[in-house]
């Protein structure tokens, strides 16, 4: 089983030369600390920014630069700052190449859950509707389980959604899944000293497995 | 040419009334026109509708207005750092819209542009589409959304010259520009205002004539509100 800095370093493995990506808030934004060596990747921060670099020094904080999480940040060599209606223009025409975002539902056809619980305080969807309504990859970093115990990988999605039929893979402690193009999630991977079994107790909704399932290398 | 510098925000305020519809830049706490906030809880008006990405937080930015109960609804896309904003809307006090981020952002832009409305697939299949109309282009869903009409825009940039031209610093600029550009009456609180001809024309992100107002602010405090920091 893995803790939440081992799916965000297997989700690292999915980032590829020169692509720009958009990390959500979460397991999401622990991405950036795996990025492989030698690869050049561009972080979008849907507030503004691509390019964006790692927390500054303490005392070097610049009120005028963060995140979308609202987090200080820097920039780097080579990033660009633009307004919000060309921010999400760019996500819009898919030039973001990857998105990674969490979720607290998943349909065996991809639709997405994140942003509202019915009679509890909603804050907001922010940018997770634009985000998953046009990106060309969508990766959803979760647990495989909420915290009752129930799978939060579903035949239909329970919550109100986020998006529809968008979601193409999920990194969860337990396994590596993609969205079938028919529906039902197609186990790819299984995580370190994780059973079949496991996986199978864990998914609710249509669980394809062919073949020998790898283990995940990390 | 018109002489759009008023003296404070104070002025640059003072026939903004009660009931009209406002939009405010930043994101988050950044980039937020702090010296007008702090003139419209001031003046005290209410029944105001703020469009605006967030609502500040308690203490500071809309979070002030919400506090003396100037705001009747939020037009927003997340609004989660707020208590007194949770009270008053589980309470029934304040109305709330929540939009997808980008559909915010363009939904100024296309005022701006002149355009009445923008097809955008943020929502499609989501309790955001109800009620609005879905058109299929090259067989993808997509929502209709109407521009925004607002009586006021009020932005806060870093440079600004006496014809209202306007540089943005950093990620400060977020909704600022666009939302300039949205206003039927467009107030700009800049932290260095300089006479024309000292800003670089290809440098200028709101060209003046969006602008109408414009005014040095002060005491700007720039809170932060996630301090982050490298441990080593």
């Amino acid at each position: 089983m893995l803790d939440k800095t081992g799916i965000a370093k297997r989700i690292a493995k999915e980032i590829k030369d020169g692509y720009y990506v958009n990390l959500g808030i979460g397991i999401p934004t622990l991405v950036a600390n795996y990025i492989p060596e030698g690869i050049n990747v561009v972080l979008q921060s849907e507030n503004g920014l691509l390019g964006m670099g790692p927390f500054p020094y303490d005392g070097e904080e610049d009120p005028d630069l963060i995140n979308a999480g609202k987090q200080t940040i820097t920039t780097l060599p080579g990033s660009a700052i633009f307004d919000s209606a060309m921010s999400f223009g760019m996500i819009r025409s898919q030039k973001v190449d990857l998105t990674i975002l969490g979720a607290m539902e998943v349909s065996e056809n991809g639709d997405i859950a994140n942003w509202k619980i019915p009679g509890k305080m909603v804050k907001g969807m922010g940018g997770a509707m634009d985000l998953v309504a046009s990106a060309k990859n969508i990766i959803v970093a979760m647990q495989h389980v909420n915290k009752a115990g129930e799978s939060k990988l579903l035949k239909e999605c329970s919550l109100p959604l986020t998006g529809v039929n968008c979601v193409k893979k999920i990194v969860t402690e337990l396994a590596v899944l993609e969205v079938a193009s028919g529906g039902g999630f197609r186990l790819l991977e299984r995580a370190p000293g994780v059973s079949l079994e496991d996986i199978r107790k864990a998914t609710s909704g249509k669980l394809i497995i062919e073949g020998q399932i790898p283990e995940m290398q990390i | 040419m018109i002489n759009k510098v008023v003296a404070n925000a104070d002025e640059a305020i003072s026939d903004i009334e009660s009931g009209m519809t406002l939009m405010l830049g930043g994101f988050g706490l950044c980039g937020i026109p702090e010296n007008c906030i702090n003139a419209l809880v001031k003046k005290g008006i209410n029944q105001l509708t703020c469009i605006s990405n967030n609502a500040g937080v308690d203490d500071f930015g809309i979070g002030l207005m919400l506090k003396k109960r100037q705001v009747k609804k939020m037009i927003s896309s997340y609004v989660g750092e707020n208590a007194e904003f949770e009270r008053q809307l589980l309470s029934g006090e304040l109305e709330v819209e929540l939009i997808p981020q980008g559909t915010l952002a363009t939904r100024c832009m296309a005022s701006g542009y002149g355009m009445p409305a923008i097809f955008t697939p943020a929502g499609v299949g989501t309790e955001v589409a109800e009620g609005k109309e879905v058109r299929n282009f090259n067989g993808k869903d997509y929502l209709m959304e109407m521009a925004f009409d607002a009586d006021f825009a009020i932005v806060k940039a870093w440079k600004g010259d006496t014809a209202g031209n306007l540089i943005f610093r950093s990620t400060a600029r977020n909704f600022n520009p666009v939302m300039a550009m949205a206003g039927k009456i467009t107030i700009a609180e800049v932290e260095q205002l300089v006479e024309i001809g000292e800003l670089d024309p290809d440098q200028i992100h709101t060209p003046g004539i969006y602008v109408h107002r414009i005014f040095q602010g002060r005491n700007y405090e720039k809170r932060i509100e996630q301090r982050t920091v490298r441990l080593i």
